[in-house]
């Protein structure tokens, strides 16, 4: 669960150009890290690449906060 | 009566200085920005040299977030704009911001992107492409990113003419304010094609100097030795104004755009009309425009690329033009400096022209060692000379046969 949020949340610094104290898990992608619907799939292929797994757009739309992610990806693993 | 059109504040990234002071000194010192290509390995390539952009940080203009949004000629064109509305010294927040435009062109767009996201096409497939791959390839975003980042809300577009897109922005943009839609237009043009298919393409049409052991000497318009051109990358930004804005905000004006002609050659895709007789059309409407005389023109900031045809036929379009006054008045090419910066070339000789005015300097074109016969005026050779300079020309001409000239003046007042 560390090791995964620490990974998300050096994608979504990189990614958003937000400060990592802002990528609380409650944090909403767009509301609160002020993501657009580019940088949320831009996001999504950067997932994709650094946890080795496909995320479909379905599964991307349910995407709402940094928590979201995390479970996510650890539901996969 | 339409109104008249003044220039008041620049901004500059070229291979010879990424601000105005530095750009001009260097200028009229004569130096060359040409070398060796770093940002990709050429050695596989008959052109290796070229004119790069140093020490361009963009994040002193923006954030992460926005600098990974926009293609390398794209954050010139925010970088030199916002530098041009500093130098101009205009407050946003106290604009009308329906009233100031943006009309900032490229030549070619985003290619380097293209390339990198090609690459994923090819290597992982089509999920694999970046959602900004479009928005930072398309030829226009340079337009559209100086207007979101400044809030520039009137008249918003964009030129792509190839090497005449700079001087069509700027000339397109003066007429924006001449009619009455726009007090104020941040104008010019960007280009960042340091690339392998650029070069692979324009290596192919051999329109590129190959003197690879020289790279500062390459670059030689007009000159016998001459063997092609030299690309180069940057922005030239320049605020268009209408004079009653700027005397109402109290600005310094630097010229004033008087004229602007364009033509087509109707002819080849790459080679000039014969004589230039297409790049002759143009100068005569921007003076016709500017409601000069030839005589009063002293000196013509000339496309003057360092290739075979087109320095003859800029020549012989000169010649066309101006009749015996060709012989008096001074014509330099700064590409020989800067190199050729294709669509932003347009704005950064209309910035050099602007300066020459202002200064009353004019800069030379270097490399100038071999006189040819068929290129037989008064090149401003090797050294910048102080000479009073009324009026004065700025030509660009590109692939397809796009011929633009802007008419410049020095500013004496509102009378």
């Amino acid at each position: 669960m560390a090791d995964t949020l620490d990974r998300v949340k050096r994608i979504i610094v990189d990614r958003l150009g937000v400060d990592a104290s802002e990528v609380t898990l409650e944090a909403s992608i767009k509301d609160d890290l002020g993501a657009d619907s580019l940088d949320v799939m831009d996001m999504i292929l950067e997932l994709e690449d650094e946890f080795s797994m496909e995320i479909s757009d379905e599964e991307a739309e349910k995407i709402n906060t940094v928590q979201d992610i995390v479970t996510y990806i650890e539901s996969r693993a | 009566m339409s109104k008249r059109v003044v220039i008041t504040g620049l901004g500059v990234l070229s291979p010879i200085g990424n601000d105005i002071p530095t750009f001009w000194n260097n200028l009229i010192i004569g130096k060359s920005g040409i070398g060796p290509v770093t940002q990709f390995d050429a050695s596989a390539y008959p052109t290796r040299i070229a004119g790069e952009v140093k020490d361009f940080d963009p994040l002193k203009y923006m954030d992460r977030k926005e600098v990974r949004r926009m293609d390398r000629f794209v954050q010139m064109a925010v970088a030199a704009s916002l530098d041009a509305l500093k130098h101009a010294g205009i407050d946003m927040s106290k604009e009308d911001p329906d009233r100031v435009g943006t009309y900032v062109g490229s030549g070619i767009g985003g290619l380097k992107t293209w390339e990198e996201e090609h690459i994923k096409l090819l290597e992982k497939g089509p999920r694999r492409v970046s959602p900004f791959f479009i928005p930072m390839m398309i030829a226009n975003m340079a337009a559209g990113q100086v207007s979101i980042t400044v809030g520039a809300k009137g008249p918003n577009s964009s030129a792509v003419s190839a090497c005449a897109t700079g001087t069509h922005s700027i000339g397109d943009a003066a007429k924006i304010i001449q009619r009455g839609d726009a007090d104020v237009m941040i104008a010019g043009g960007a280009e960042a094609t340091l690339s392998p298919m650029a070069f692979a393409g324009f290596c192919a049409n051999k329109a590129m100097s190959t003197r690879n052991d020289e790279p500062e000497k390459a670059s030689r318009p007009f000159d016998m030795e001459r063997d092609g051109f030299v690309m180069g990358e940057g922005a030239g930004i320049v605020i268009l104004e209408s004079l009653d804005h700027a005397l109402a905000r109290g600005a310094e004006i630097i010229a004033e755009l008087a004229g602007y002609g364009m033509s087509g050659d109707a002819y080849h895709l790459t080679a000039p009309a014969p004589e230039g007789e297409g790049a002759a059309r143009a100068m005569k409407r921007a003076l016709k425009d500017a409601g000069l005389e030839p005589e009063e023109v002293d000196y013509i900031n000339a496309h003057g690329t360092s290739t075979d045809l087109n320095d003859k036929f800029e020549t012989m379009a000169i010649k066309t033009v101006f009749g015996d006054h060709a012989y008096k008045l001074a014509v330099s090419s700064t590409k020989s400096m800067t190199g050729h910066l294709l669509g932003a070339a347009g704005g950064v000789e209309a910035i050099a022209t602007a300066l020459t005015l202002k200064e009353q300097i004019l800069p030379p074109t270097i490399n100038y060692e071999h006189p040819d016969p068929e290129c037989d005026l008064d090149y401003v050779p090797n050294e910048s000379r102080r000479v009073p300079v009324r009026a004065a020309l700025s030509n660009s001409l590109g692939f397809g046969g796009h011929n633009a000239t802007i008419a410049l003046k020095k500013y004496d007042g509102a009378e």
